[in-house]
């Protein structure tokens, strides 16, 4: 059954020439662009609603009350998903964190570059190497040897200012976006 | 299939893999080279056109299935957060909750068209019954995607229709509480409709290359229901056919997006925006409108089992309608008694419809009997008969000369308009 | 065979007319005229918000609106700072704290609309054993959606009519099915003061609270209808430059 010649004067492409078939490819290119424009918008939705959707966005800032946080302790809260270490830092560690030879770090940062007042310090919880919560948080956890978090995963130390001394990470721990609304209050994103 | 015929592909790339895998020479036979008759009609675009209508439900549900979640807690609210938060959510369960009537009027006239021409005769049998299958998983598909919402509707419906299974002796409950995976329909129940909503179009994707592989060994039939007898019947599917089948296609967008922007509930149930409750049943409940005339099927026999028989049956003899037609002729155009009945039966669809939305009490129980009576006959009694009995009208020799040898009644009585030749 | 075509098609369009009246059903449903009604509408925003001030003082003693984030009424036209007072308004449960306890603190845009009652039995408790239903998506809920609200809120009859009699709580509404609900009469002349200065009448109230049912039953009715504009006009296009091709295309067969 199957035919495959093409019937005289149906060649594809190849028929009649001249006007009528300059007139025809502009049509064809007309066509294929307006539908090609047409594929391309509709993929859009499809696309974009794999973006946050607004439930998402709308929480996307929280606040938190650091009154209950006493010098020396720390706390976790949970921001977009992800861990945020807020630590009520001791003089001690606020003057560890002062005190080093930024030549000596990894990823150069001073200490007031990463915090709002010195004695708080806020970090995503998130080791910049693969993606792990370091330890540290807990009075009973390790805290490497700089004071601050020890990655458990691969080793990464990071110091009281949350910036990376040793171990393979490449980055220090990210300050998020926040800011305080009151002596004792900050509002993360 | 001759392989008389291999391109020659200009691309490298193409050339190499083509050389090794044979897909270009497959895709260039199948839908470039494809010969189409060249008289065949606008409703010859509703197989793109449910084609496309696949793509876009496959499309359009994995996203969906992206936010939903399928737990009966939160299935309501997910569908909701996917209306209210998810970025064009409400776009794309509109596409698809619409997409799902597109689907089925797409499908039902490709198959009024199939009727009405023949297409389900030899060497069309398997094509045909392929066909049958392929409606048999959309229905599956449609029925557990209407579940997934977990509106009253959804949950109504799902009870309902398990419950068609218990009408068989002894095996029947414990069918219906395997279906459930419980004593009534729950969360297993969602779960598990959830898993198999979102198996069921692949299979169907897979019936559908069957269908199509089957359709290019027997070539396309014709509103003349002849064969094509050689290269001055057909054209190259492409780029006539997909040019003219795209045109279609932009046409029933049009009327598809009617609804998804300006009425998308209509054909939709607003109870089905009350969260499901066990304990109270709404006051109608009506499945969607493509299941009605089965529905109603199902209503007219006043047995438990016959009811859940004569439904299934009605979707039976399509699939034995190829042996059910006695007669040699395809198509209606050459039948002018079947013809009259054809439309009779199109008719009946259509009442039957109307009352499996009524209460099936009175008047519309009485229609619903008649016509589930008529319907049997059309396909039992009425075809084996009829292509005995009538005579039909001399076929024409060849499409190309249907209004030479086939004589002015043809022509005139041609309700296909042929393909214009400018 | 062209009577058997046009009775199909007569068929066909009885089917759909008859699908449109068998929702109706019984009680005719008056329409009303919507801003938001028809391909081009859109909602009145002022007449939503005033509908807001009606669902806030009246409605919400008794309804739920669970599904409905506050911060959805930056739709209708409230600054981000009229959504955060508006969400301040309203006390929240969060918790648990540091005690394991719950405890309130102040709404934010993000929360949901508080609901009246802990759940649906203490809602039944405190309503004679009725529940009255979550607002979110009545508008979508209901045949006739927001003109058989306007019709709800408006059919109350302090006498019903002779023969029938209400049952203990009961109250009588014309368009209410079968005409006997738990929910009492409550939009009363100037019930409430609108913040405007529109005159209350109990026609504006009903009007205006259909109006905000509508909204957040669908916040995104006014895009949707935005982008189908659009998208029809783009296949039309698309359609009459395909068809030309075609047109072109099949010319060349002889
Ligand atoms: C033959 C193709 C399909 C048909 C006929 C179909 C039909 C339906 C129907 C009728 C609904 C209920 C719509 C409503 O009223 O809300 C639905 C919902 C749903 N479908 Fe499909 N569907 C198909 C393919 C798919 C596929 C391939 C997936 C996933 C990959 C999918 C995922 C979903 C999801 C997640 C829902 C629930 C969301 C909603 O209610 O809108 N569907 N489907
Ligand atoms: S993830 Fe922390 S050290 Fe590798």
């Amino acid at each position: 059954m199957a035919q495959t010649t093409h019937p005289p004067g149906t060649g594809g492409h190849a028929a009649s020439g001249g006007e009528g078939a300059s007139r025809r490819d502009f049509l064809y290119l007309a066509t294929g662009a307006v539908g090609a424009i047409g594929v391309a918008s509709a993929v859009w939705p499809f696309i974009d609603s794999m973006n946050p959707a607004a439930d998402t966005l709308a929480l996307a800032s929280i606040d938190v009350d650091l009154a209950p946080v006493q010098e020396g302790q720390a706390i976790t809260v949970t921001w977009r998903g992800k861990p945020v270490f807020v630590r009520h830092r001791t003089a001690k560690e606020i003057e560890e964190a002062r005190t080093v030879n930024l030549g000596d770090l990894r990823d150069p940062a001073a200490d007031d570059t990463r915090v709002k007042k010195p004695e708080w310090l806020i970090v995503v919880g998130i080791c910049t190497h693969l993606g792990c919560v370091p330890l540290g948080q807990k009075p009973t956890d390790p805290r490497g040897d700089y004071d601050g978090w020890f990655c458990p995963c691969h080793g990464s130390h990071y110091d009281t200012a949350g910036r990376i001394r040793k171990g393979p990470a490449p980055a220090n721990l990210v300050v998020p976006q926040y800011a305080f609304t009151s002596d004792t209050a900050v509002r993360l994103g | 299939m001759a392989q008389a015929h291999a391109p020659q592909f200009k691309n490298p790339v193409v050339k190499w893999i083509d050389s090794r895998l044979p897909i270009f020479t497959m895709l260039d036979h199948e839908y470039n080279q494809y010969p189409m008759p060249r008289n065949v009609n606008y409703l010859w675009a509703f197989g793109a056109i449910a084609g496309i209508m696949l793509v876009i439900m496959i499309a359009t549900g994995l996203v969906l299935a992206m936010q939903y979640a399928a737990n009966t807690h939160i299935a309501f609210e997910s569908v909701e957060r996917i209306m209210r938060d998810v970025n064009y959510g409400w776009l794309l369960r509109y596409v698809h909750a619409n997409g799902a009537s597109m689907f089925f009027i797409a499908v039902y006239i490709h198959m009024f068209r199939g009727l009405y021409y023949g297409s389900y005769k030899a060497p069309r049998e398997i094509l045909w019954i392929l066909g049958v299958l392929i409606l048999l998983a959309m229905m599956a598909t449609a029925f557990m995607g209407y579940v997934l919402p977990w509106g009253q509707m959804s949950f109504w419906g799902a009870t309902v229709i398990t419950n068609l299974f218990s009408a068989f002796p002894l095996v029947g409950d414990p069918i219906v509480t395997w279906l459930w995976g419980g004593f009534s329909v729950d969360n297993p129940t969602l779960n598990r409709f959830f898993a198999l909503h979102f198996l069921l179009p692949f299979v169907l994707l897979g019936l559908v290359v069957l269908h199509t592989a089957a359709l290019h060994v027997s070539g396309s039939n014709n509103p003349l229901g002849i064969d094509a007898k050689g290269p001055q019947d057909t054209v190259p599917f492409n780029p006539y056919v997909t040019v003219k089948d795209g045109f279609a296609v932009v046409v029933f967008l049009i009327f598809y997006a009617a609804f998804v922007f300006f009425a998308p509930n209509y054909l939709g149930h607003p109870d089905n925006y009350i969260p499901a409750n066990p304990l109270v049943t709404p006051a109608h409940i009506v499945p969607e409108w493509y299941f009605l005339p089965f529905y109603a099927i199902l209503r007219a026999i006043p047995d438990k089992l016959g009811g859940v028989l004569a439904m299934f049956g009605a979707i039976a003899v399509l699939a034995a309608l190829p042996w059910l037609d006695t007669s040699k002729v395809r198509s209606c155009k050459f039948r002018p008694i079947y013809r009259q009945f054809f439309w009779i039966l199109a008719i009946d669809a259509l009442v039957l419809g109307y009352a499996g939305a009524m209460p099936a009490e009175g008047v519309w129980l009485l229609v619903a009997r008649i016509g589930t009576a008529y319907y049997f006959f059309h396909f039992l009694i009425l075809l084996p008969l009829l292509g005995k009995l009538e005579r039909p009208l001399p076929l024409p020799a060849s499409i190309c000369e249907p209004v030479l040898k086939g004589g002015g009644r043809v022509a005139a009585g041609a309700h296909a308009k042929p393909m214009e030749k400018a | 065979m062209r009577s058997l075509k046009s009775a199909i098609l007569s068929a066909a369009v009885a089917l759909g007319l008859a699908g449109a009246a068998q929702a109706s059903e019984a009680v005719h449903i008056p329409k009303q005229e919507w801003a938001h009604s028809g391909v081009f509408g859109t909602i009145d925003k002022a007449s939503a918000q005033r509908g807001f001030q009606i669902y806030k003082e009246v409605c919400s003693t008794c309804h739920s609106a669970k599904l409905v984030p506050i911060r959805t009424l930056a739709g209708i036209g409230f600054s981000e700072d009229e959504l955060k007072a508006i969400a301040a308004g309203y006390e929240v449960q969060a918790g648990p704290n540091d005690a394991g306890e719950m405890f309130m603190r102040p709404g934010i845009p993000a929360d949901r609309f508080p609901s009246p009652f802990p759940n649906d039995n203490a809602a039944r408790a405190a309503n004679n054993g009725a529940l009255p239903p979550d607002l979110s998506l009545i508008a979508k809920a209901r045949v006739g959606g927001e003109d058989y609200l306007y019709a709800f809120l408006t059919g109350f009859e302090e006498n019903p009519p002779e023969g029938v009699t209400l049952m203990p709580g009961m109250n009588y509404n014309k368009y209410f099915p079968g005409h006997q609900v738990g929910m009492p009469n409550i939009l009363m002349p100037d019930g409430v003061t609108y913040a405007d200065g529109t005159p209350a009448t109990v026609q504006q109230q009903a009007h205006d609270i259909s109006a905000f049912l509508t909204f957040i039953a669908e916040p995104h009715m006014d895009a949707r209808k935005q982008m189908g504009v659009k998208v029809i006009l783009f296949l039309i296009v698309l359609a009459g430059l395909m068809y030309a091709t075609k047109r072109k295309l099949w010319s060349t067969l002889h």
